[in-house]
């Protein structure tokens, strides 16, 4: 059995060894602390000149590993909280972004800004948000969010050594102390690939032996586990059987696996962390209904409510989506189609 | 030490294209925005000629100075600033973002400071014995990533030459309205060893330089010059809202091309003035002439 963090760390292990162009920036990622979340543990021992250690200068330090991808190398970022990656915005958006498009195509800058984005850790308002919607729909720029679900050291390996684009890699704190689950691996539900993306894959999970799905749920990173907590919910009890699609690149958005399901079920449910003004769900339910007309006869979004993430647990509980509120958003899906 | 004549022929060169943009800016050859660098050609030529032909330029939203100084291709340019397939980028960066070789330049102020830091930082762990210079104004300072670039570069020892070019006018705000302290100072708090020139000389910035690009390659650390130094134009195209009498007096006594022209036999330098002007009106018409930027997007 492996942990996401475990996944994870391994995946920047190897590419660190498989390429000595990959150097990692970050604040307090050395040995023995090794990075805030300890997903870089062990690498400043095995590789010392290449994990940097940095003073705390989030955009700073983006804006110098652009310059470094820009001259051969592929730098690695590590932004401790997400919150803080509202500091990356300028480099990452106005230089990173741009340079290879705006230079005619004759440069790449193959930089990642991986970083732990959500809450229900009572870090409260500024150590808990989703905040990866911000960087949605900049030209230039990727999104890539890893769960627990395919393989996240991979994705991560992937995103460092396989394509040369900025990229900004999301991970829920959540997520690193969850076990990964490989396709197939699973007892009471089936995960299958789906789709053509070969880099960032999406999956296709199913209650197993369960009718033809009559209900899509597409969410992403943590999210997706509460997603097939309530998938299994709605099948067991309440004989509601839905699918749920996994995406892994956020943006540029790759909507087909998603239409493909809904184009089947005719209702689509989003699911994110983040608030849910102008959020992913948002541009999902937009694409699909462009494409799919009146073949969507219902839709709705799960997502968090729209204030500051409260320190308290209680508070913060009722600020983020919860499994109680996928089921009612379900249920409420499945009552419109049926009314 | 540079040749006297070559330095005055690139003086002129910039300043005679700067003017043509200008003044076909008016007559509607141009779309977009400019920055111009009159009056500044000296720090681009002083610095640049100093340079070895693998070192890396990073430059502003005032780079077409750099950039030609750097040995770009004058129509690329006007082709670029013309939207033409035959520019400097193919018609999608526009003036203020080129890059060429190892020329690179944007035009958010502040950003190139981290961005060139990386650059030289990238260098040095490949071992590939180069310095990178960076340009920026006075107007710059007042961006916070420009001292976590300090920072960075004092740190981490980039082999970096940070050009200040303090031509005391940030768009329209004057550095009284728009800068405490000392520059010099900024940089010495990083640990940052900064001189200072005032001057509009091409022969004094380039003995300077010399000596601080000598002193970055073999210490592997970064260095500055702020330049005191003064644009004779608009920030942009027409929105100059300094006296005339001020303008004046720098044109009369900060002029580049005067100060070195005068060292010049004036046959020399009618010579280089007439060949420069023939130049850049053929370069500007041949960009004209060429077709407009099109493919894919």
């Amino acid at each position: 059995m492996t942990s996401v963090l475990e996944a994870l760390n391994n995946g920047l292990q190897r590419a660190l060894a498989d390429d000595s162009r990959v150097v990692l920036l970050g604040e307090d990622i050395l040995d023995p602390y090794g990075g805030a979340f300890k997903v870089t543990r062990g690498l400043s021992t095995a590789f010392p000149e290449r994990v940097l250690t940095t003073p705390v200068s989030e955009a700073g330090m983006t804006g110098l590993a652009a310059g470094m991808a820009l001259r051969g190398l592929r730098p690695v970022v590590e932004i401790m909280f997400g919150d803080f990656s509202t500091l990356t915005v300028d480099p990452l958006v106005n230089t990173a972004a741009k340079l290879r498009w705006m230079y005619n195509d004759q440069v790449s800058v193959p930089l990642v800004v991986r970083t732990p984005m959500g809450g229900r850790r009572g870090y409260g308002p500024t150590h808990s948000q989703s905040i990866e919607k911000l960087f949605l729909g900049v030209p230039g720029l990727r999104v890539v969010a890893a769960s627990h679900f395919g393989d996240p050291g991979e994705l991560l390996y992937r995103t460092i050594l396989r394509q040369d684009d900025p990229l900004v890699f999301v991970e829920h704190k959540l997520l690193y102390g969850l076990q990964v689950i490989d396709a197939g691996a699973a007892s009471d539900f089936e995960i299958e690939r789906t789709g053509s993306a070969e880099l960032f894959p999406a999956y296709r999970l199913t209650v197993r032996g369960a009718p033809s799905p009559t209900l899509t749920l597409a969410a992403y990173g943590y999210m997706a586990e509460l997603a097939r907590q309530a998938l299994v919910r709605l099948a067991y009890e309440r004989e509601l059987f839905a699918e749920l699609i996994i995406l892994t690149q956020l943006a540029p958005l790759d909507a087909a696996p998603v239409l493909e399901s809904a184009n089947r079920t005719g209702r689509l449910l989003t699911i994110e962390e983040g608030t849910l003004s102008a959020g992913w769900g948002a541009e999902v339910l937009a694409r699909c209904s462009e494409s799919l007309g009146s073949r969507l006869a219902a839709a709705g979004r799960v997502a968090a409510i729209e204030t500051p993430i409260p320190a308290a647990a209680g508070l913060e509980r009722r600020t983020l989506p919860e499994v109680d509120d996928i089921l009612r958003a379900a249920e409420k899906i499945g009552a419109q189609l049926h009314a | 030490m540079p040749d006297a004549l070559a330095l005055y022929r690139t003086l002129v060169l910039i300043r005679r294209f700067e003017e043509t943009i200008l003044a076909e800016y008016r007559r509607g050859a141009f779309s977009g925005t400019t920055h111009t660098y009159i009056g500044q050609e000296a720090n681009a030529v002083g610095v640049i000629t100093n340079l070895q032909p693998d070192d890396i330029v990073v430059s502003n939203h005032r780079c077409h100075g750099h950039f030609l100084a750097y040995g770009g291709d004058p129509r690329a340019l006007f082709g670029e600033l013309m939207g033409r397939v035959t520019g400097v980028c193919g018609g999608r960066g526009g003036s203020q973002h080129l890059h060429w070789r190892n020329f690179y330049s944007n035009g958010i102020l502040g950003s190139t400071l981290p961005l060139a830091t990386g650059i030289a930082l990238a260098e040095k762990m490949q071992q590939r014995q180069t310095v990178t210079t960076v340009f920026a104004g006075d107007g710059a300072l007042g961006e916070g990533s420009v001292y976590e670039a300090f920072n960075f570069a004092s740190l981490w020892g980039a082999p970096l030459l940070i050009v200040i070019e303090n031509n005391h006018i940030a768009q329209t705000t004057p550095i009284a309205l728009g800068l405490a302290g000392s520059i010099a100072d900024r940089l010495a708090a990083f640990g940052i060893p900064a001189s200072r020139l005032d001057t509009a000389d091409v022969l004094k910035v380039s003995a300077t330089v010399q000596a601080l690009l000598a002193e970055v390659r073999q210490s592997q650390r970064p260095q500055a010059l702020i330049i005191d130094s003064a644009r004779f134009g608009p920030h942009s195209k027409s929105d100059d809202t300094r006296p005339i009498e001020m303008i004046e007096e720098l044109r009369r006594t900060r002029d580049p091309l005067t100060i070195h022209g005068n060292r010049l036999a004036a046959i020399d330098r009618e010579t280089v003035d007439a060949e420069v002007e023939a130049l850049v009106r053929a370069a500007f018409e041949q960009a004209l002439s060429d077709p407009p930027a099109g493919g894919a997007l």
